[in-house]
């Protein structure tokens, strides 16, 4: 008998990505050059994080016109944001036909304590963690695939690195526990305690874990594979960027070839202006999109 | 034995776990050098468009021809069974185009039509294969010399062709490993020749 919207269909797609770049895009125009480039996804936007930083306000989801002309422009899967714990937004986004959600903290939160209920849909869910605790938090409510937060619309690395190094190093605690201990982690952590055991087995997040916030070089992309990440996603990073197809191009190849620094070095070459960066430290905490979530 | 797992982009250490737990030695490949010495190659389920251009840009598709040319099997699954098809409906993309057969992709719809079911495949006996599909392609066409081994609802999924395998399906993602074992015996003739 077939069955849609299983586990094992969620969590495949995220694992169909792997190894790839996933890009933020506001036009079928871009789609269509992050396509060309070699994206393995695009993510539907009205604007960039960047842009969402300039411009203030509440940032909601897109247009349903904007999504369904990127989705008509490429062959590629499409993902789409919505609100955390705005599940009419992530309703709306499944009807359209968007193939991941992202429920983003880049958007303003329309919940303060809860996420969506991320089982209750058919389409499969991608959710932003700074930690071992909230990652699976997340994959508890249903999330397939899971990225760091870092630091949108900034063009700084740094928070990414942090969110990676940290969940890895939780990662590696959990290994080295006994099974006496696993619960007291689970407590503290937050985290079901199923699922802890699952990673303390497995020495891995259960489901694909990418990399987004603050990625702009190939040399960026190549630096969060070898921390251990599955993918690469880059927001403001390209379109943001001088030359965004040459820059696109240049950052699929760094993902594929994160471990050979000749390839990097190579296609690291004359990309022109790089996004201009906004420097974590001088951010008002008011102003991090990370500490949105719970 | 000793299988190339084309690795520029997808699900290809899934892939290397299947081999590896029926005893093989697994190799990622991503530069021409690394296609020294296999029996055998699989392309696994990605991005075809993705796998197609960094295939050219790195200079690995001829290679992979002209082993294909001296007997090398290659299996493709999902993205992998795009880029072994001769024809692809609607695009112009990179391909290796080994085998006799039309790819339509997406032919199944988006991600919330992707599906699980239970096929019968050719030769593997009355046991179903639970087979997971992504926004699958099927075959379309087949060609001169081109054996069907599975189908959905009519829709060609599997196929073989002289050295040659195509799965719209990913045999990697579930622990059933007959449909590897079918690929590693090929790999072992080649292996004997070799």
């Amino acid at each position: 008998m077939a069955e849609q919207g299983t586990w094992k269909v969620k969590k495949g797609l995220a694992e169909m990505l792997k190894g790839g770049v996933i890009m933020d895009v506001t036009t079928p125009e871009q789609a269509k050059i992050a396509e060309e480039a070699g994206a393995c996804a695009v993510m539907a936007l009205e604007r960039v994080p960047a842009d969402i930083r300039a411009a203030g306000g509440v940032a909601r989801m897109a247009d349903p016109t904007i999504i369904k002309r990127i989705l008509d422009a490429v062959t590629i899967p499409v993902m789409a944001k919505c609100r955390i714990g705005h599940f009419v937004e992530a309703q709306i986004l499944e009807s359209l036909g968007v193939d991941y959600i992202d429920e983003s903290e880049v958007l303003t939160p329309a919940d303060e304590q809860f996420h969506v209920d991320k089982n209750a849909f058919k389409v499969p869910f991608v959710c932003g963690a700074r930690n071992l605790g909230e990652a699976l938090r997340r994959i508890g409510e249903g999330a397939a695939m899971i990225r760091t937060k870092g630091e949108p619309g900034t063009g700084d690395v740094v928070e990414a690195v942090r969110h990676m190094r940290m969940v890895m190093s939780e990662i590696r605690k959990l290994q080295n526990l006994p099974e006496e201990e696993l619960m007291t982690a689970a407590k503290e952590m937050g985290a079901p305690y199923n699922l802890v055991v699952e990673v303390a087995k497995l020495g891995r997040l259960p489901v694909v874990n990418f990399a987004a916030g603050g990625i702009a070089t190939p040399a960026d992309a190549a630096l969060m594979m070898q921390l251990g990440c599955d993918g690469i996603f880059v927001g403001s990073g390209i379109f943001k960027s001088g030359d965004p197809a040459k820059r696109a191009k240049a950052i699929v190849a760094a993902t594929t070839h994160y471990n050979d620094p000749q390839v990097l070095a190579e296609v690291s070459k004359d990309l022109g202006e790089p996004m201009v960066g906004i420097n974590i430290s001088t951010l008002a905490d008011v102003d991090r999109m990370q500490e949105r979530g719970w | 034995m000793r299988i190339g797992v084309l690795a520029l982009q997808g699900a290809f250490i899934e892939h290397e776990k299947s081999l590896r737990s029926l005893g093989c030695e697994t190799v990622q490949v991503r530069k021409r050098e690394q296609l020294e010495n296999i029996d055998g190659l699989i392309i696994p389920g990605g991005e075809s468009t993705t796998i197609g251009k960094l295939m050219n840009d790195f200079d690995i598709a001829d290679p992979i021809k002209a082993l294909a040319e001296q007997g090398m099997p290659v299996f493709g699954t999902c993205a992998g069974l795009i880029v072994l098809a001769r024809d692809i409906v609607n695009s112009t993309q990179p391909r290796l185009g080994l085998m006799n057969i039309t790819a339509r992709r997406n032919a199944f719809g988006r991600q919330v039509d992707s599906f699980e079911t239970d096929l019968q495949i050719e030769g593997l006996g009355p046991e179903p294969f639970r087979a997971v599909f992504i926004r699958a392609p099927y075959i379309e066409e087949v060609g001169d010399g081109v054996e069907v081994l599975a189908t959905v609802d009519g829709k060609i999924v599997f196929a073989r062709e002289k050295n040659f395998m195509a799965a719209a399906f990913h045999p990697e993602l579930t622990d059933d490993t007959r449909v590897h074992r079918l690929f590693i015996n090929f790999c072992k003739t080649f292996h004997n020749l070799r």
